[in-house]
């Protein structure tokens, strides 16, 4: 053993460190447990985030239902559209044989994006 | 049709390229027994490209160009529900089934709703489902063998491929093989659209329609023949006929034996099995009794108020059918969250429509080229016929052989995934999920199909598929989405709801299998019962959870926030890691290391 001041270097020793990192996410640590505990301010937060995304699903598929359901009422009740023709092909095939793919596509990009948007809303709002 | 020898060489290849990959695959990853190991390490783009190739079947392959071949822009509503059925996959499913960490549909039933006899239910309900999907394939690849070598009777390629898959899947090379799969969508793509290029392209420059003194496609009148044609009629069936058409006919017409040049006026014209046709360029063509007969009607959507009730029940069946289909969900969880799951869905969205515009032209190309498939009633062969119709050259059989070779590939990979899933299926839940069980699963999958195919009269192959979607629509839609997003379902509610809509369904698949040996008599709406069977089976579900809402499973919102909650907050679990690996993988799994 030395003495204080005895030798320059003494021996470090070893620290226990707690909660030592404060720019770590403890909030986020200590929301994900009560997250797990149903606590009932955890039940109400993500019964009203599944809502949200519920809300926003439902939203599209009646969209797409919508846009697709109208397509073949509106042949029956109106049969002169297949008379219709643009550059050569009538325009019932072109909205039934050509639009669609890139239409579901558009509505499936715009989907994604408001889907993982309100997944981040929700993890900022966990949190803060 | 002569013999193909380039089709022969090119189906070859497939098979053996499809089975080295698969080989190699598996032998360089050190421990690919299942889905498990390829989990974390497949992308997006690429477990999109798996997905679709996996997905697109002979149903998509040959089914959407002859259904638009026979009826036209009715039949367009195939391949859209076929992409759009991923949509709804991608908006309610894919991502909270992903997270709920459920391997397959049953054991997501156990999982949500705790219930060991749910999960048989809904174990017996997947093998019917792959069974009932398996015989269109098998039965396309005795088309398509059938197409190429005239000679050889078509339950040698029904028996040839339905081989080719359990070995494969014995081997265990087509297991997991994420890469095999994406390899398999890119040949279809490949197949189809090089081939629609080029006989595009000599459509235009032989003149268009009026240059091959073709009907136009918005005349009111049937197509006519381009050239002489001879056309054999392979079972009995009943042509229609416009105009009046003079003819060479030898066989049994009417009930009577006729040899010679016979007359035939507008009306039905009943063709016994065998009897030769030979017609003369120009004259007008029979065709076989349920299709569209002229032309304009042809070109034009939804005719009368049941091509309406059709439309709407098939838009049902196809738009819900999907997710329900066991060998589509397995691929979902080769994806590390549910985020991950999403953006796959959207590729396979992109992949799909990018595929379906080429059926779909080759389907019109083959009213102009091909009128004969129309009076032998076997217009699922247009993919494979066209390209010779359209140059009868060395041109025409090199790209005949790749339109068949891309359409082997659709059997071999949509039989292996449906056939590994229902094996899978049936050794762990049935059997005791040994090596030697799954074995037997891998069997007995493949076997049963093979001789439904062999049994029954084979029919258009995307109608059968559209029942197989209408099935998938009335049992497994109901319980996944209400089972992600509804608090109060029970285990009664989803186990009645199944059963009233499977039993709906199926009594509909025996009144039109039994009609189609009959006489037909079986109404239309059979064919497409979905319209009324999804409803019926969601609102049963809901009736009877609201009755037994004791029932209501305990952990049921620990369960809802580990489906829902985004991936960042880590409450991701997998379920039966041990039930899926090896020993080996089941301690390193159990360690908490997987691979990266």
């Amino acid at each position: 053993m030395n003495g204080p001041g005895d030798s320059p270097a003494p021996r470090p020793r070893r620290k226990k460190v707690v909660l030592a990192d404060s720019r770590a996410p403890v909030t986020v640590l200590r929301t994900v447990v009560e997250l797990e505990e149903q606590t009932s301010w955890a039940e109400e937060v993500v019964r009203s985030f599944i809502r949200t995304q519920f809300k926003d699903a439902v939203k599209f598929a009646i969209g797409t239902m919508l846009l697709f359901g109208a397509l073949p009422l509106a042949f029956y009740l109106f049969p002169e559209l297949s008379d219709v023709e643009f550059a050569g092909v009538s325009l019932p095939w072109l909205l039934l044989g050509v639009l669609p793919f890139p239409v579901l596509f558009a509505i499936g990009y715009w989907y994604n994006l408001v889907a993982e948007r309100n997944e981040r809303d929700f993890v900022d709002m966990v949190e803060k | 049709m002569e013999l193909n020898p380039w089709a022969v060489v090119a189906i070859g290849l497939v098979s053996l390229v499809t089975f080295s990959l698969g080989f190699r695959s598996s032998r360089l990853a050190s421990t690919t027994q299942d889905f498990l190991v390829a989990r974390r390490t497949v992308r997006s783009r690429r477990n999109a490209a798996a997905v679709s190739g996996e997905y697109l079947s002979a149903a998509s392959f040959l089914g959407v160009a002859g259904l638009v071949l026979k009826d036209g822009a009715d039949a367009l509503w195939y391949p859209i529900g076929f992409t759009a059925g991923y949509l709804v996959l991608m908006l309610f499913v894919a991502a909270p089934l992903r997270r709920s960490g459920a391997y397959t549909l049953p054991d997501f039933c156990e999982a949500r709703l705790g219930s060991a006899g749910l999960r048989r239910l809904a174990t017996a309900t997947v093998v019917f489902i792959g069974i009932l999907y398996l015989v269109p394939q098998f039965q396309g690849a005795g088309l398509t063998v059938h197409q190429i070598l005239p000679s050889v009777p078509s339950w040698i390629g029904s028996a040839l491929v339905a081989v080719l898959v359990i070995v494969n899947v014995f081997g265990g090379g087509m297991r997991a093989v994420t890469l095999v799969q994406a390899f398999q969508y890119w040949l279809k793509l490949f197949a189809i659209a090089a081939p629609t290029f080029i006989l595009c392209v000599l459509f235009f420059s032989q003149g268009g329609v009026s240059g091959l003194g073709a009907t136009g496609l918005s005349e009111p009148l049937p197509p006519r023949f381009t050239r002489d044609a001879v056309v054999t009629v392979e079972t009995d069936v009943v042509l229609q006929v416009k105009d009046g058409v003079l003819l060479w006919a030898n066989g049994r017409v009417h009930g009577t034996a006729v040899t010679g040049p016979t007359y035939w006026g507008p009306g039905d014209h009943p063709v016994d099995e065998g009897t030769e046709l030979r017609f003369s360029s120009g004259s007008e063509t029979p065709v076989v009794h349920p299709a569209v007969l002229d032309n304009a009607s042809w070109l034009r959507p939804v005719t009368g108020t049941g091509d309406l009730f059709t439309t709407y029940s098939l838009i049902i069946g196809l738009f819900l059918g999907t997710m329900g289909l066991p060998h589509v969900l397995v691929r979902f969880y080769t994806n590390p969250d549910g985020k991950a799951a999403r953006r796959t869905t959207l590729h396979v969205l992109l992949l799909l429509g990018l595929f379906y515009v080429f059926p779909i032209l080759i389907g019109a190309l083959s009213r102009v080229y091909a009128p004969e498939l129309l009076v032998a009633g076997r217009t699922d062969a247009a993919v494979l016929a066209l390209p010779l119709k359209i140059a009868p050259n060395t041109l025409g059989e090199i790209l005949g052989a790749v339109t068949a070779a891309g359409a082997f590939a659709a059997f071999l990979s949509t039989s292996s995934g449906l056939v590994v899933s229902v094996a899978g299926v049936l050794s762990t839940d049935i059997l005791k999920g040994r090596v030697r069980d799954f074995r037997f699963g891998t069997a007995l999958a493949g076997g049963v199909p093979l001789a439904l195919a062999l049994v029954l009269r084979p029919s258009d192959i995307s109608l059968s598929i559209g029942l197989t979607f209408a099935l998938a629509a009335s049992t497994f839609s109901p319980v996944l989405l209400l089972g992600i997003w509804w608090r109060k379902i029970t285990w009664v509610g989803a186990a009645a709801g199944m059963v009233v809509g499977g039993s709906m369904v199926l009594t509909s698949i025996v009144l039109t299998t039994v009609s189609g040996y009959t006489g037909g008599w079986a109404p239309s709406f059979l064919l497409q019962p979905a319209l009324v069977t999804v409803p019926v089976a969601f609102l049963v579900v809901v009736i009877t959870s609201k009755a037994t809402q004791s029932r209501v499973p305990p952990d049921t919102n620990r369960t809802r926030l580990r489906m829902h909650a985004p991936d960042r907050l880590g409450f991701i679990r997998d379920r039966d890691i041990a039930r899926f690996g090896t020993v080996q993988e089941h301690t390193r799994l159990a360690n908490g290391r997987h691979r990266r």
